[in-house]
């Protein structure tokens, strides 16, 4: 066994070197994390019976454990918004990947052709990714601004009237999801970009001589072309959406009421907001990432079905 | 279909017709920034309902952020933060990517898997346990907590997406250099990571900009105004003005500019890096 180990480790030194650093940063700011967060949802921990020193006074944990009555409250307790709020993150995420991904394709192929000015067009289009979130939720919040936003006063002038963009609930969520569309749009338009230059211009001339139109080129050429960097940027897409905290939290905190509010920033108000409830919001944080999971693990069932493997 | 036309010539129609959408679209990416440029450049802007877009600019706004607040301090730290966290961040994972790309070892599938996973910890629900563990490495209020914390979760992404880069690199680049007497990790240092600089300019613009906008982490994490970082420093000081919506247009000007400075630079090589990472991945 241990002559087996030794030789595995000569085999292997170099790889694992070289991975060691990052499993260790990873194991402890991301391990630690999760197994505090199974731990506590295990509990009845909140804002009151957890350790805190108060002064010069240590008071020490004084929650106790309760097994698996947070998980049982969370999915059928009377009162619960899980459901509720995951059929909205479901909505928000399956939206903005959409989105996300034509918007993204269409700018790509245009930004693909010979079209004059296209470096400035690039660099434009790719601009709201440069900017920090909390600034591209305070210029939207300007734009959008019931009383002298630009968009009502736009609205307002042309005579049809103003919208309280972020006050209303089916206009609030509206908005968010606008809102995410531009943030992401430019790193799906320049993972696809780079996927067009990739796919060898012979495919289309021999297509172009056999008489295919533009669509079946788009259809026979371009989309299977893109397979791969679809399939990465989509199961990106879809974990970073469910999981965007940033924008909803500083345009609307999920209000107004909850309507905006997805699984995340919920689980953060419960977490954070009147009395933190640490047991609750762990509870959410395991039960997101288990959704996550399930995601992952039948997308990629289906990927490897159409013969991909990674 | 009236006269063939070559490849990639239009009709002036659809060449109009092109530039049109392009426009819009840029338009589009382009107008929030830039509407609050103009709203940072108005003196006064405290609520009216009348946007004189025309009126005289005037740069009362910034002075009155930068005089009033520790902005060059304040600056410093996200300088720092943001540099060591696409630093650290960077060297752990060239070399977990190239160990990923290049070696089949036990634990190369789980790690793929793990890197992934990682990705789908709700960040806000992190911060609690996170900070508690910094208290008890007795790092809170350190610029080196935040370095960590953001190298979680820059860390998995940039290593997918240099392993992607790595694999677009010939093997036989490798081989030759171990004939040559290179170690694997000498191969990795002086010939494969000169290779994948566009791959690397990428991975450092990303993980610069993950940094320098953060204010969830940050927040939390500092608790002395002389460490605090731009945005949260920032940030803080405008919301006790809350209707001063043209300071705090100023400081969003402000901590927007350092990061489209590294983006203008960053963007030629966008392309090409994202392109590796995304097609192998």
């Amino acid at each position: 066994m241990a002559g087996r180990l030794r030789r595995s480790w000569d085999k292997h030194k170099y790889a694992w070197g070289m991975v060691i650093p990052v499993v260790l940063v990873l194991g402890v700011l991301v391990g630690y994390p999760l197994y505090r967060g199974v731990f506590l949802s295990f509990t009845d921990a909140n804002e009151q019976n957890v350790a805190a020193t108060i002064g010069a006074l240590h008071v020490p944990d004084s929650f106790s454990f309760v097994g698996l009555r947070n998980y049982v409250d969370v999915l059928f307790g009377p009162n619960t918004k899980f459901w509720s709020v995951l059929g909205r993150t479901v909505v928000w995420t399956i939206s903005c990947v959409f989105f996300h991904y034509t918007i993204g394709l269409a700018l790509a192929i245009l930004l693909n052709r010979q079209v004059r000015g296209r470096s400035i067009y690039r660099v434009l289009l790719i601009l709201p990714w440069a900017v920090p979130a909390f600034v591209s939720a305070f210029a939207w919040k300007l734009i959008l601004a019931r009383d002298n936003g630009i968009v009502n006063h736009v609205l307002g002038q042309l005579g049809l009237g103003t919208f309280d963009w972020l006050g209303n609930d089916t206009l609030a969520f509206v908005s968010v999801i606008a809102i995410n569309i531009w943030v992401g749009v430019p790193f799906n338009m320049v993972a696809l970009l780079g996927g067009l230059q990739a796919i060898p211009s012979e495919l289309y001339e021999a297509a172009e001589v056999d008489g295919a139109s533009p669509w079946q080129r788009f259809w026979h050429i371009t989309f299977p072309g893109l397979r791969t960097v679809s399939s990465t940027i989509i199961l990106l897409g879809v974990i970073w959406s469910f999981n965007l905290f940033a924008i909803i939290f500083l345009v609307t905190r999920g209000g107004p009421g909850d309507a905006t509010q997805i699984l995340v920033t919920y689980a953060f108000s419960a977490a954070f907001e009147g009395i933190r409830d640490y047991a609750v919001a762990a509870t959410y944080g395991i039960l997101i990432l288990g959704v996550l999971l399930a995601y992952a693990t039948v997308y990629r069932r289906a990927l490897r079905s159409g013969g991909e493997v990674w | 279909m009236s006269t063939p036309r070559k490849r990639g010539e239009r009709s002036p129609a659809a060449s109009t017709a092109l530039h049109a959408v392009l426009l819009l679209a840029s338009f589009i990416a382009v107008f929030p920034v830039l509407w609050v440029l103009v709203i940072s450049l108005r003196p006064g802007f405290a609520g009216s309902s009348e946007v004189h877009v025309f009126e005289p600019s005037s740069f009362d706004n910034y002075e009155y952020v930068m005089a009033k607040t520790k902005f060059v301090s304040w600056f410093g730290n996200s300088i720092s933060v943001a540099f060591f966290t696409t630093i650290f961040g960077i060297f752990l994972s060239a070399t977990a990517g190239y160990a990923l790309s290049r070696f089949r070892f036990p634990g190369h599938r789980p790690l793929m898997w793990t890197f992934l996973v990682t990705q789908m910890f709700p960040v806000a629900i992190l911060i609690v346990p996170l900070y508690n563990l910094m208290n008890k490495l007795g790092w809170v209020n350190t610029h080196a907590s935040l370095v960590f914390a953001y190298c979680s979760v820059t860390v998995p992404f940039c290593t997918w997406m240099l392993k992607g880069y790595f694999d677009a690199i010939p093997a036989e680049i490798d081989e030759a250099g171990r004939v040559d007497g290179l170690t694997p990790v000498g191969t990795f240092w002086r010939l494969i990571l000169p290779l994948a600089r566009p791959g690397v300019a990428v991975t450092a613009f990303y993980s610069f900009l993950q940094a320098w906008g953060e204010v969830a982490y940050a927040t939390a994490f500092i608790t002395s105004d002389d460490k605090k970082t731009l945005a949260v420093g920032l940030q803080t000081f405008v919301t006790q003005f809350k209707q001063e919506w043209g300071f705090l247009a100023a400081a969003s000007i402000l901590i927007t500019i350092p990061a489209a400075l590294v983006f203008f630079f960053a963007q030629k090589h966008l392309v090409a890096g994202l392109t590796a990472g995304g097609t192998k991945g």
